[in-house]
């Protein structure tokens, strides 16, 4: 009962705290905006980057070639043996009938030509569309797959597809890297400046426990302020994270310049953004209050 | 037992100031104590030491039946609790009016709203400032500030109560009046320890007066005079 009193009069008393020193908590609030909208800015980003990164690897396909004079239960027994191998994400059968209705319907130069080919005298050969689940061992896989009998070339984009790897890993990398920095940034910032807004009040400190506040007394009122402080700093960037991004998505249709450039679903990834700045702000703002009320308690 | 027991308490500041030399003194239940001296004499030091902002350097000093000087720092609150103090300087929140000054001592503990409301309303009726329980601090006039500090120091019924210089910053007839007011709470009961300037205050009121001089009890006058003939023949 006791315990329950001193938490509602905390919560009231940090309120009231809030507002009666309204103008160092504009000051912290501000600053909480203004970094965390810096966060959001960084974080929606980094999630973009790297998702354009998997749609472009996720493309990636190896071709195996098959004899041309392959029968019907070997294509099959090929198939099994693809099936046997760790990496193997999807598979797809292209026989060499369809890719040559495709190629007569890419061009009328080769529909020209290909007319003429009864099915015997079709010279081109069928075809497995292999995706491998680890981009990163493609290399490894297409070499497993040349290894199965009657396979003949395998291709999957070699050299360029490495260069491709090797250069999302860095940015992702890079992408990350700011993200992190620049919440540790935040962190620094604004309990330095909530710090600041506690500092002023070194003297209600010191009253609080000249009438016998025990230190948690006098902590948690601080602790309910840096929370509300942080939740009120959080608001701004996560409404304006929300609709510009959902103004962006639906102006572009959800992809930039081309199809292969799609941006991240709205839902649920604002609500993870959200989520997360909400969370920074409230953990940044107990924490920087909680260090500066320390400061006094002479712990 | 007495309230308050020191022996040979000693206190050296970290600059290596000695303030407190050896220095043993008992203070009984519902006595009315002023402590006087020059300037840099020990006072301040000596009252510090009983509310635990300063810690004895050696010796043993008990404030109802607590070891002072062992308390930790995270346990000061249980020392807080059994007593009161009033500063020179109020130390009242200057956003806050006058019944939450005094509320705010009570709310600390947790103590329920209706028993706040009461307390907070019979104390501030023996200072004297009823009517004003909702005026901030800064449209109150120095003395009634004081009795305000005085009203939150004793409204948890503290057995002690501790004066720093409470009528430093006031006018004769102010201090005469905060005076009446202290006098009144020792008479309920409440042992008043208060550091002094105010010779007339002394004078007039003839308590036991305790004279330090460079960290040392020089004398104990019962009811004491604060003049200089005395301090010279004392020395």
């Amino acid at each position: 009962m006791k315990t329950l009193r001193i938490l509602s009069r905390s919560f009231r008393d940090a309120l009231k705290g809030v507002f009666r020193n309204f103008s160092l908590s504009l000051a912290s609030i501000s600053c909480i905006t203004i970094t965390l909208l810096v966060v959001s800015l960084s974080l929606i980003l980094s999630s973009n980057v790297n998702n354009i990164a998997s749609l472009i690897e996720e493309d990636v396909t190896i071709v195996a070639f098959l004899d041309v004079d392959i029968t019907e239960d070997e294509t099959n027994k090929v198939l099994e043996d693809i099936k046997k191998l760790d990496n193997i994400d999807d598979v797809e059968f292209q026989s060499k009938t369809e890719i040559a209705s495709e190629m007569k319907d890419s061009s009328e130069v080769y529909a020209n030509i290909m007319n003429g080919w009864t099915e015997e005298e079709n010279p081109l050969q069928s075809t497995y569309l292999v995706k491998v689940k680890n981009i990163e061992s493609i290399g490894k896989t297409a070499n497993e797959l040349k290894k199965i009998e009657h396979v003949g070339t395998v291709k999957y984009g070699e050299g360029m597809v490495e260069q491709l790897v090797s250069v999302f890993k860095i940015v992702r990398n890079i992408s990350l890297g700011t993200v992190v920095a620049l919440i540790i940034v935040t962190v620094f910032l604004i309990t330095n400046t909530i710090k600041i807004t506690i500092y002023s009040r070194k003297r209600e400190i010191e009253i609080m426990r000249l009438v016998g506040a025990s230190n948690l007394n006098i902590k948690i009122p601080f602790l309910f302020e840096g929370l509300y402080l942080g939740i009120m700093g959080a608001i701004i960037p996560i409404v304006a994270t929300f609709y510009a991004y959902s103004i962006l998505y639906e102006k572009f249709d959800g992809k930039m310049f081309s199809e292969f450039i799609r941006l991240v679903n709205p839902t649920p990834f604002l609500y993870s953004v959200s989520g997360v700045l909400l969370l920074i702000g409230m953990f940044v703002g107990m924490l920087g209050s909680l260090q500066a009320v320390r400061k006094y308690l002479k712990i | 037992m007495s309230l308050i027991k020191m022996s040979h308490v000693k206190k050296v500041y970290k600059t290596g100031v000695t303030a407190i030399y050896d220095l043993d003194l008992a203070i009984e239940k519902g006595e009315f104590v002023f402590i006087i001296g020059s300037t840099g004499c020990g006072k301040s030091t000596l009252i510090k030491m009983l509310y635990r902002e300063e810690k004895p350097t050696s010796g043993t000093i008990l404030v109802g039946g607590l070891n002072v000087g062992k308390i930790k720092n995270s346990k000061v609150y249980k020392l807080r609790r059994k007593l009161g103090v009033v500063f020179q300087d109020y130390k009242l929140l200057q956003k806050s009016t006058v019944y939450e000054n005094v509320a705010f001592a009570l709310e600390v503990l947790g103590t329920p709203k209706s028993e706040i409301y009461q307390k907070v309303v019979k104390v501030l009726d023996l200072v004297g400032l009823k009517h004003k329980a909702n005026n901030y601090p800064n449209q109150l006039s120095g003395g009634e500030q004081q009795r305000v500090a005085i009203a939150r120091a004793i409204v948890n019924g503290p057995k002690l109560l501790i004066c720093d210089e409470p009528t430093g910053n006031l006018d004769e007839i102010t201090s005469m009046e905060i005076m009446k007011v202290l006098e009144a709470i020792n008479q309920m009961g409440t042992t008043i320890i208060m550091v002094t300037h105010d010779t007339d205050i002394v004078n007039k009121l003839k308590k036991k007066t305790i004279l330090l001089d460079s960290g040392r009890i020089l004398k104990i006058f019962e009811k004491g005079t604060y003049n200089h003939e005395n301090i010279k023949n004392s020395k």
